[in-house]
């Protein structure tokens, strides 16, 4: 069935399809969509699964950590303010274990306030433990929530995912999205059955007090498990499409990369953008190619050191650490360091929502070929 | 129900972390004697965390989760939704929670838990202080105290948290003391047989916190009782309904004992004794006490809680 | 239960910190001569460290009673004493 519908409209197609038994959320934008549709599905009885209104997102992480350590499969949506506010739980979720699926909705974080497109946010939670995905379309965005239980659930996995997705740019934008039978998501993401959990017929104490001793031991298993995550996620990725027939890449969408010099990296919606600046580029001759960041968590280092040959790399980051630099442009230089001499380029654009096209990418590529450009650049800020 | 009935049933293993004469483990294991093995706990930051002890061992004979400081009511809430998808409705869901974590930072969830009518039953004990981190004031600690950040006595009074938790109409709230166990023990088993969200509130006096020898815990909590200090209390159907001595304080038939005989015997309260007594604090405490029961037997009279 | 990543899941022991008795000071000793089986020590023990028996007679667990005294402080007929440790008879 093809459905002609928004970013947040189709994660909530997806989050009802996978068919969780619990969800937990409240209300940000521009991830209210999420909230009002999937508990629309619930009380319609198109999903049966139990749906608490919380009173924060503190709460959503929290009850949906509760659910889950029940042996419940869980769903829950934010964005920004609400993912922030979530942080100390996001440690919890992740070191407990437990395979939850969050979308977050990419926005900026004010003051001042800002509804728009920006990735600083989920950026900005990166050392939780929890897998992020960046999604450039709204198939993407259904596919990945799909195939993010599908690994999350994994048994040598066991990792909470964030599939994240830009503001407005993608979540309030209506695309066609093929949305398979449930009878074949169903078989290709069966029932969860958790490995442990809360039963009063097995008194477990969960979480409590962990000593020294044994403290980097469980820190490095959780480390571990998203190496795996790099090995496992290019087969379900593949499975899914000889399943259903749409691919976005494995860890990283390649496009043209063969005998590029010059390869655009960026993440989300942004690399969407990047792929109309490639092909602008060739049609004038430059050997361009785009290298879209679909996994920030854990982070294909491996992809980029093969890639890195003989290439430049141009970054254009919508999110900013400040005193550092893009997130994106950080990861990739300390990824290659002592493995490539690959020159890495990073702009910092597009925050706040601010409109970035393709033509301005194609320029970002022209400056950096002309020997024009700065290691770093503050792109568009100029009057 | 007499002493002797209590079930022999031991839910929580010796050699736990708890202090000696803690307040907390006494009165947690009455509780469990009540709740039974059917029971699933959600303890946030708090002194029942070091009871637990560390991983892998626990304490406890029934199930735990331990969930960050503010958030073990919004645990609760996943923990009873979960359950009931896996058709154990049954089980308790229960809060073990002190009152940093009820009147300060846990506040939010345990409000909107509440006011979404959670089937579980929060239980709060009340040692009038952030006890685990080395006695820090909280809005539980009484007006008068000394903590380690009210240096020469907190200078407001605590907040009236169950008067919060009824202002939501809940379908029951009980107060306790780990002196009168048979009447803890029966208000765990009332609000066991209530379905929608229970909270009862247990004075926990800490040795160590409160500066009193560790054997008096038991003497300690019955005189804050007997002089009005504490009240037991239910709440159900907007009725308060007081119990024990503080039923005939409420009624008159006894005079509460002077309330300094419950300061003077707590370190926490010296320096309103000596060098000098400070009548004014002491008379301010008193009068503050008395007032409470006057409130208490207006709220009775005219059938409001 | 089958693990196969590592999380913070504890199992119930006896003495999750230690032998807990080795914190005493004073022990409780028990004259089971003036015992009335009024089981208020039992109940009032924060640790479980006073064991009933069925016919309701108890007994103290030395391995894990860490010595606050309150069983002696409520016994109504002071049947039980607190002895400082170490001193023998």
């Amino acid at each position: 069935m093809i459905m002609i519908d928004t970013g947040d409209r189709i994660a909530a197609k997806a989050a009802q399809m996978a068919r969780p038994e619990f969800i937990a959320a409240y209300p940000i934008t521009p991830q209210t969509v999420i909230v009002e549709k999937t508990a629309d599905y619930v009380e319609s009885g198109e999903l049966d699964a139990e749906y608490i209104r919380v009173e924060s997102e503190h709460s959503a992480m929290t009850a949906v950590i509760g659910a889950a350590v029940t042996g419940v499969r869980t769903f829950t949506a934010t964005s920004s303010h609400g993912l922030a506010l979530m942080h100390e739980m996001l440690h919890w979720a992740a070191y407990s274990r437990l395979p939850i699926v969050m979308v977050n909705v990419n926005r900026a974080l004010g003051p001042g306030w800002n509804i728009w497109a920006d990735q600083s946010d989920s950026l900005a939670q990166r050392d939780t433990g929890w897998v992020q995905f960046y999604c450039a379309s709204c198939q993407e965005i259904f596919d990945t929530i799909i195939q993010a239980y599908r690994l999350a659930e994994m048994e040598d996995v066991q990792v909470p995912v964030m599939v994240n997705f830009d503001a407005f740019v993608l979540s309030h934008t209506s695309m066609p999205v093929e949305v398979p039978d449930q009878s074949d998501i169903d078989a290709f993401l069966p029932p969860y059955r958790a490995l442990w959990k809360i039963d009063p017929d097995d008194p477990i104490t969960c979480f409590n007090m962990l000593p020294q001793s044994e403290f980097g031991a469980l820190r490095k298993d959780l480390h571990d498990a998203h190496g795996r995550v790099k090995e496992l996620i290019p087969g379900i990725a593949s499975e899914w499409k000889e399943r259903f027939g749409s691919y976005h890449g494995g860890l990283v969408e390649e496009y043209l990369c063969e005998d590029a010099e010059y390869i655009i990296v960026a993440m989300g919606a942004l690399g969407a953008e990047a792929r109309v600046a490639v092909e602008e580029l060739r049609r004038e001759g430059m050997k361009a190619g785009l290298a879209r960041v679909r996994l920030f968590r854990p982070f294909p280092n491996e992809v980029f050191r093969r890639l890195a040959r003989n290439r430049t790399f141009i970054v254009v980051d919508r999110n900013v650490s400040i005193g550092s630099g893009g997130g994106v442009y950080s990861e990739l230089k300390s990824g290659l360091y002592g493995f490539a001499n690959a020159p890495v380029h990073g702009f910092i654009a597009g925050l706040g929502g601010k409109d970035l096209t393709f033509g301005e990418m194609c320029e970002m590529v022209r400056k950096v070929a002309d020997g024009r450009a700065a290691d770093v650049e503050w792109w568009g800020l100029e009057e | 129900m007499a002493v002797k009935n209590l079930p022999r049933e031991e839910l929580v293993r010796p050699g736990s972390g708890g202090c000696p004469g803690c307040p907390s483990s006494l009165a947690l294991r009455v509780t469990l004697k009540a709740l039974g093995k059917n029971t699933v706990f959600a303890i946030p930051a708090c002194c029942a965390v070091v009871c637990l002890g560390a991983y892998p061992k626990t304490a406890f004979d029934v199930p735990v989760v331990s969930i960050a400081f503010e958030a073990s009511a919004a645990a609760a809430s996943g923990l009873a939704a979960g359950l009931k998808r896996l058709g154990k409705q049954d089980t308790n869901v229960v809060v073990w929670a002190g009152d940093g974590g009820t009147y300060d930072i846990g506040l939010q969830a345990l409000s909107g838990a509440v006011e979404r009518e959670t089937d579980f039953i929060y239980i709060c004990y009340n040692n009038e202080m952030y006890s685990n981190t080395g006695i820090q004031r909280s809005g539980a600690t009484p007006y008068g105290a000394w903590t380690t950040t009210t240096w020469t006595g907190k200078t407001e009074q605590k907040k009236d948290m169950p008067a919060i938790l009824r202002a939501h109409g809940l379908p029951y709230m009980a107060t306790a003391v780990p002196g009168y166990p048979e009447d803890l023990f029966r208000k765990v088993r009332k609000a066991m047989s209530i379905r929608g969200s229970k909270y009862i509130e247990i004075l926990a006096p800490c040795p160590p916190g409160w500066r009193f020898p560790m054997d008096k815990t038991v003497e300690m909590s019955k005189l804050a009782v007997d002089t009005g200090a504490w009240a037991l209390y239910e709440y159900e159907n907007g009725q308060l309904n007081f119990n024990l001595k503080s039923k005939s304080i409420l009624e008159k038939k006894t005079e509460p004992k002077p309330i300094e005989e419950y300061l003077k015997l707590q370190g926490r309260f010296a320096h309103l004794f000596k060098p000098d007594r400070n009548e004014q604090v002491l008379d301010e405490i008193q009068q503050r006490s008395l007032a409470d029961w006057e409130r208490f037997r207006k709220q009775v009279e005219c059938g409001v809680a | 239960m089958k693990m196969q990543v590592k999380a913070v899941i504890s199992r119930p022991a006896d003495g999750v910190m230690g032998k807990t008795g080795a914190w005493r000071d004073f022990r409780p000793e028990l004259d089971s001569s003036k015992c009335i089986k009024c089981l208020l020590c039992w109940i009032f023990c924060p640790d479980g460290c006073i064991k009933r028996a069925d016919d309701d007679s108890v007994s103290i667990d030395y391995v894990y009673c860490k010595g606050c005294g309150i069983c002696a402080n409520e016994c109504p007929k002071q049947a039980i004493t607190m002895k400082r440790e170490g001193m023998g008879e």
